[in-house]
């Protein structure tokens, strides 16, 4: 299946909305939680309007992330699952980072590197939910213990940490591999850059009443 | 703002060093509670209030003499009653005065994140500075003897200010002025330490073989202590904790981690930037829309 | 306080007893800690509760409310079963040697004297054995069976360790430690103090209580010495100053009585009270009683006053029986009194048994109710629910409030225990319409003033010539009060010994009591006062804290009367020969010539210590009692009497004696001996208290205070929560054969069930303070449930013994 203008789609609208929510969302709570997490980057409380503001809206913030990476991303679980071309990509990652696609198993819909983001940013996800709760001052610090919130402040941060450092890598990424951006905003890629990144997935897409959903 | 603006020693969020050169010269000051002579007239309570402007609400009786029941933001001390029989069978009923502890090295200035709203004076006090409180709540959990409390009125956290106000000017505190027994000190600390060690050697000759002072080294000490008839067992004395350390947790969270964990993020994203730069981007070439346009019109053959 | 507060840090062993004085005395009880901390004190309490008194002391010992007599008396047992008193001040200070008369007698629980049909006394025996010279004998060899001290023992011979245990409910073991730390200050280098208040007051044998602590001092010789002495700690600030001033029914200022209803004669009114020497060279100096009688009334009545007319003796009401508040409400129930004002008093809550105060206060005609507070008293008429269930159409008393300035809000002198008169500054004006007392009790007078004047009425006398000297009639001030307490010279006065030397110019002030004369050639408003605002200036106002020896003794801060004197009966504090018993805190001594020190001399200031005056000038003896003769109304010697709700129904010392159950001289009404429950129903035995946190009845209304302790409760032991099935918090009702309240529970460690003559006994304890008028969480009036019967002299009511029954709510 393609596009009238040969090009494969690749997100939906509401997937493309839904990661540029996210990815506002993401930006909200990062500001204001750089801000309590380091005493250089205390400067950030000004974009929410100052410390109080900062130290208010970060919960909120981060709950809008959460609803819009869970929304986000429950649906996308079955293309996310691992298989055993994932396990043997990454076993060559060098050559991904080389641009040596010919070697590489074929890619479904995401690459192991893109599914293995998922998961840890859905690990990520639930734990900063889970541990915001605990240090959500203004409203439920009181009903936990209080090693239970000194846990938590250290969890939340780590895993704040691996989900920035994650996200890092994935709009590397996504600047590097030319046309990912554009899909992002577009919705489709050429033929061409599904066929050399996820070439699974192109054969699907290009089979009579193929496009298996997404 | 504090009087002794220039007095600081440590700073919240702060990465900087404090105005130091006149700290040397300011002696430490400390409280001394003498539990053996607390008669437990809440005088310390109420003076804290009149001195403060606090009004905290009219509660309930739960059953026990401790009113109000906890610590709040509108009680920066609270008694605290214990019934304890002794080994001989003998009733002791301790009473501890509780409130901030004035660490000498705070749990809660190390976990504020918000630049100044927590300093620790040359002279050992550790004051909030409101205006400087966000209200993340931060310092509650870095305090080893749970001592800060959030306000529900304005979302910022209160506790002891060992009457910053009034050392400022060579006044002693208000519960210290207030103690009718002289059972609240106020001094120097080495002068305290020596009149606490000398209170000690009474109280063993009144059969306390235990007696002590509770000046806590896991914090570096501080600036309220205890003498205590039990000091082998502080947690007597309704829970005083016996070696309070800031919480291990706490120490990681706001030790070493937080500039690795910038480093590293700072080295993703470096490494993404340079990555681009060796190699260059990894594009879709002409080459690959000719295959793939191969595969297509193989496909629908 | 014979002593002083800070004089407490020179003590040794300091016993509270019947006080609670860490809560209640607070800031004065800091001497104790003191006396801990730099004269290593031991501190002994001896309390039904574990209070926070105990919780200092080096030794607790619990006792069974309202048997404080035994305990001491077990006490004064030991000491006299080991010879642990001090034998030279015992034998030359006390009246230990003397005789009694032969027809003295004590048995079964009454002393001689007793008509049990009349139910009153003959005191005619109770008295010592005299020679034809009017003296007393005496036995310094204490061999005759009939001397004071032997006396003693055989009276408390029965008060033994066994008998404090079974009827007190105090193990022997701490009940002898008690005994055995107090005996360490028989040595004239040791000194214990005693402090108690309304735990040894509030009992149907209050003054007794009191006096049997006193007795055990002088066993010790520790009354007149400094760190000595038994302290009456005052509860109410001022309460010294009501008695000092004679707020009694029965008094007049400075000690000085009301004549009786059979003393229409001046002459003898003055001869009874001019007591004679009963022993040579005594000084006896009621002798000048007649200096402080004609003084006073020259003070009141000014020119009206004349030999002439016996000094308006006859304007002097002469009282019938005592006016007590018992008696007033008793009249009113009665209907026999119809109007009432009340002054800074709040009776609905302060006066026991609340529902006869209900009553009483229904039927009056009108109520007059003087506070700065919205006290519970204005409002006994409007129900607030099941904390004044009243039916308000029901009651026609006219209630008329006054709203008064408090103790801030206006200049004057505060008596506190010390008798020290200090000198306050009034820190604000009173707020609204509030006006000063003494600007209502001014306006009241004048108003009635004028009514006699235009309109005439029987005896106006008293009245019209009333003296009002002030220069605003209806604003007089206290500077002027106070100068008329301190007394001046009316015309000039002559030295006696050179009468052509003019000592005192008219119309100045005098300089102390020695300068009153009976001619009436000096006005005096309260001769004890006399010394505290003389041509000096105000000696109230000082505040010199300079003490040149180190022990307390700071004669120039304020001023203590009388004299200045700030320990009573320091003469007693030296030997035969004037040189003081314990040279390390000395307050007097002899020279030679004259007595001096850091100490006014409590004794003619010249006496030769050789001439045998004795230390205690005020009395005939010149020595201290220990049989009390027929000053107290139940006998001479203090006796164990149950309170009159017992929990144990009959006299451990007496078991089979029915009438000796309870004090035979205390007055009972009618309606109070109807009111008294049976241990059977009312099993548990209740007390009432104060609390550190709050002041009577007044701080119910401040929010500070109420925040530290904000609901009403009651103190259970753990025993006790068991039997009743509650825990700490839980609600409970306590109720007496009065009525009931409901409190949260406190259940504590610090309250134990006594084994009391083999059985289990429960204390409940019921700290005072709420009222319906709290703010925040109103409480139900403790004195719903008190007993309105009270000490055989002062009237005092038991508030401190009475039987209960507790059940959850």
């Amino acid at each position: 299946m393609s596009e009238p203008s040969g090009e494969i789609p690749r997100h939906s609208v509401l997937d493309r909305i839904l990661h540029w929510m996210l990815v506002l969302a993401f930006f909200a709570a990062v500001a204001s939680g750089f801000a309590l997490f380091h005493p250089s980057l205390f400067f950030l409380t000004a974009l929410s309007g100052g410390g109080p503001w900062n130290a208010l809206l970060h919960p909120f913030f981060g709950l809008a992330m959460m609803l819009f990476f869970f929304w986000f991303a429950i649906p996308h679980w079955r293309v996310n699952l691992i298989g055993k071309r994932d396990i043997q990509w990454l076993k060559q990652f060098i050559d991904v980072m080389t641009h040596n696609e010919e070697v590489l198993p074929e890619q479904d819909k995401y690459n192991a590197g893109q599914k293995m983001l998922y998961y840890i940013l859905m690990l990520c996800m639930i734990g900063l939910l889970l541990t915001g709760f605990p240090i959500w001052r203004h409203y439920f610090s009181g009903y936990f213990p209080v090693d239970i919130v000194r846990l938590s402040l250290l969890t939340h941060a780590f895993a704040a940490f691996v989900l920035v450092a994650s996200v890092i890598g994935h709009a590397s990424f996504a600047v590097w591999v030319k046309g990912s951006i554009r899909s992002m905003f577009k919705g489709t890629v050429t033929p061409g850059w599904a066929y050399k990144h996820h070439r699974a997935w192109f054969r699907q897409m290009i089979r009579p009443g193929g496009g298996g959903g997404h | 703002m504090p009087l002794q603006s220039l007095d600081i020693r440590r700073r919240s969020a702060t990465t900087i060093q404090p105005p130091a050169a006149r700290v040397e010269a300011i002696p430490e000051v400390a409280k001394l509670i003498d539990t053996t002579k607390c008669i437990g007239c809440k005088a310390c309570q109420v003076a804290c209030m009149e001195w403060n402007d606090l009004r905290d609400e009219i509660g309930i009786n739960a059953g026990v003499y401790d009113n109000p029941p906890d610590l709040s933001s509108q009680s920066w001390t609270v008694m605290r009653y214990a019934e304890y029989e002794n080994p001989k069978g003998d009733l002791e009923w301790l009473i501890r005065k509780d409130g901030c502890m004035h660490c000498d090295d705070p749990g809660c200035l190390k976990a504020c994140p918000s630049p100044g709203a927590i300093v620790q004076y040359a002279n050992g006090i550790v004051d909030f500075q409101e205006e400087n409180c966000i209200g993340c709540g931060y310092c509650i959990s870095g305090c080893p003897f749970d001592v800060p409390r959030i306000s529900k009125k304005d979302k910022k956290v209160y506790k002891c200010t060992l009457c910053s106000d009034r050392v400022a000017v060579g006044l002693e505190p208000a519960c210290v002025k207030a103690c009718p027994t002289g059972c609240i000190t106020f001094g120097r600390k080495d002068q305290l330490q020596h009149d606490a060690a000398e209170r000690v050697v009474e109280l063993k000759t009144r059969g306390f073989d235990q007696a002590g002072l509770y000046d806590p080294q896991g914090v570096g000490g501080t600036h309220v202590m205890y003498v205590l008839h039990h000091a082998d067992d502080p947690t007597l004395y309704s829970g005083l904790p016996k070696e309070p350390k800031i919480s291990p947790f706490v120490r990681l969270w706001k030790g070493a981690v937080k500039p690795l964990a910038l480093g590293a993020m700072a080295f993703v994203a470096l490494a993404g930037f340079l990555n681009m730069v060796r190699g260059g981007a990894s594009e879709t070439t002409a080459k690959d829309e000719e295959a793939a346009q191969r595969e297509k019109e193989k496909m629908h053959v | 306080m014979t002593n002083h507060w800070v004089d407490i840090k020179n003590a040794d062993v300091v016993l509270v007893m019947g006080g609670n004085a860490a809560e209640a005395h607070p800031c004065g009880f800091k001497w104790v800690i003191e006396a801990k901390q730099h004269n290593n004190a031991k501190l002994i309490v001896v309390d039904p509760r574990f209070t926070r008194t105990a919780a200092v002391a080096d030794l607790y010992v619990p006792i069974r409310s309202g048997t404080d007599i035994i305990f001491l008396g077990g006490v004064i047992k030991y000491l006299l079963d080991y010879d642990f008193i001090n034998h030279e001040y015992v034998k030359n200070y006390t009246d230990f040697t003397f005789i009694v008369r032969e027809d003295f007698n004590f048995a079964d629980g009454f002393y001689s004297g007793w008509d049990s049909d009349k139910n009153t006394y003959d005191k005619a025996s109770w008295d010592y054995e005299k020679g034809p010279d009017g003296f007393v004998k005496t036995d310094p060899t204490l061999k005759h069976p009939r001397c004071v001290g032997n006396l003693m023992k055989k009276h408390y011979a029965a008060y033994t360790p066994e008998m404090v245990e079974r009827a007190c409910g105090s193990p022997r073991d701490k009940f002898l430690q008690t005994c055995k730390l107090l005996a360490t200050c028989c040595a004239t280098d040791r000194v214990a103090t005693m402090l108690y208040a309304l735990g040894w007051c509030h009992h149907s044998v209050g003054t007794q209580n009191v006096r049997i602590g006193a007795m055990v001092q002088l066993l010790m010789g520790n009354i007149g010495a400094a760190g000595g002495g038994t302290q009456a700690l005052r509860g109410h600030s001022n309460v010294q100053g009501l008695t000092d001033l004679g707020l009694l029914s029965n008094q007049l200022p400075g000690y000085l009585t009301l004549p009786n209803d059979p003393e229409q004669d001046y002459g003898a009114f003055i001869e009874k009270r001019t007591r004679k020497p009963l022993r040579k060279n005594q000084m006896s100096y009621w002798q000048n009683y007649s200096k402080f009688h004609v003084s006073l009334m020259k003070s009141w009545w000014g020119a009206a006053a004349t030999a002439q007319n016996n000094w308006c003796y006859d304007y002097l009401p002469k009282h019938d029986k005592q006016y007590d508040v018992l008696q007033q409400m008793d009249m009113m129930f009665n209907g026999e009194m119809n109007g009432f004002i009340c002054q800074g008093f709040n009776p609905l809550a302060t006066v026991p048994d609340k529902a006869r105060t209900t009553e009483a206060l229904s039927k009056l005609k009108y109520l007059v109710v003087m506070d700065p507070l919205a006290v519970e008293t204005a409002e006994f008429w409007q129900s607030h629910g099941a904390y004044n269930d009243v039916d308000a159409s029901k009651i026609a008393t006219e209630v008329f409030r006054l709203p008064s300035g408090c103790f801030a809000e206006e200049d004057g002198a505060i008596v506190n225990s010390s008798r020290w008169l200090q000198w306050h500054w009034a820190g604000a004006k009173p707020p609204g319409e509030a006006r000063l007392d003494i600007e209502f009790m001014s306006e009241l007078f004048l108003h009635l003033r004028k009514l006699y004047q235009t309109e005439g009425g029987a005896y106006p006398d008293p009245i019209l010539n009333l003296s009002w000297p002030y220069a605003h009639a209806h604003e007089p001030t206290p500077e002027e009060i106070a100068k008329e307490y301190n007394g001046k010279a009316l015309v000039d006065l002559a030295d006696p010994k050179d009468p052509t030397k003019i000592v005192r110019k008219a119309g100045e002030q005098v300089a102390g009591f020695g300068e009153l004369k009976d001619d009436g050639s000096t006005a005096c408003g309260c001769w004890i006062y006399a010394g505290c605002w003389t041509e000096a200036g105000n000696a109230m106002a000082r505040r010199d804290n300079s003490d040149p020896t180190g022990i307390g003794q700071t004669r120039n801060w304020s001023w203590a009367w009388p004299a200045n004197r700030r320990i009573l009966y320091n003469r007693a504090s030296c030997d035969l020969a004037g040189k003081p018993f314990n040279q390390s805190r000395k307050l007097i001594e002899w020279n030679g010539k004259t007595w001096s020190g850091v100490d006014v001399p409590d004794f003619k200031a010249d006496e030769d210590p050789a001439n045998g005056m004795g230390p205690f000038i005020m009395q005939p003896e010149g020595v201290a009692r220990f049989f009390g003769g027929g000053s107290m109304a139940e006998g001479p010697f203090p006796v164990h009497y149950e309170p009159f709700e017992s929990p144990v129904g009959y006299n451990p010392l007496f078991p089979d004696k029915k009438d000796a159950v309870n004090n035979p001289a205390a007055r009972v009404f009618k309606r109070d001996r109807e009111s008294l429950g049976k241990k059977e129903e009312f099993p548990h035995v209740a007390t009432t208290y104060r609390l550190t946190e709050h002041f009577h009845y007044w701080t119910e209304h401040s929010h500070l205070n109420q925040v530290v302790q904000p609901q009403q409760f009651v103190e259970i032991g753990e025993g006790l929560a068991k039997e009743v099935g509650v825990k700490a918090g839980d609600w409970v009702k306590v109720s007496s054969n009065r009525g009931s309240i409901n409190a949260v529970a406190v259940v504590t460690k610090r309250i134990k069930v006594m084994q009391i003559e083999g059985k289990p006994v429960h204390h409940v304890g019921i700290p005072i303070h709420w009222g319906f008028k709290a703010l925040g969480k109103p409480g139900y009036i403790a004195n719903t449930l008190t007993v309105a019967i009270g000490d055989a002299n002062s009237q005092t009511p038991e508030f401190k013994s009475f039987l209960v029954k507790v059940e959850r709510a």
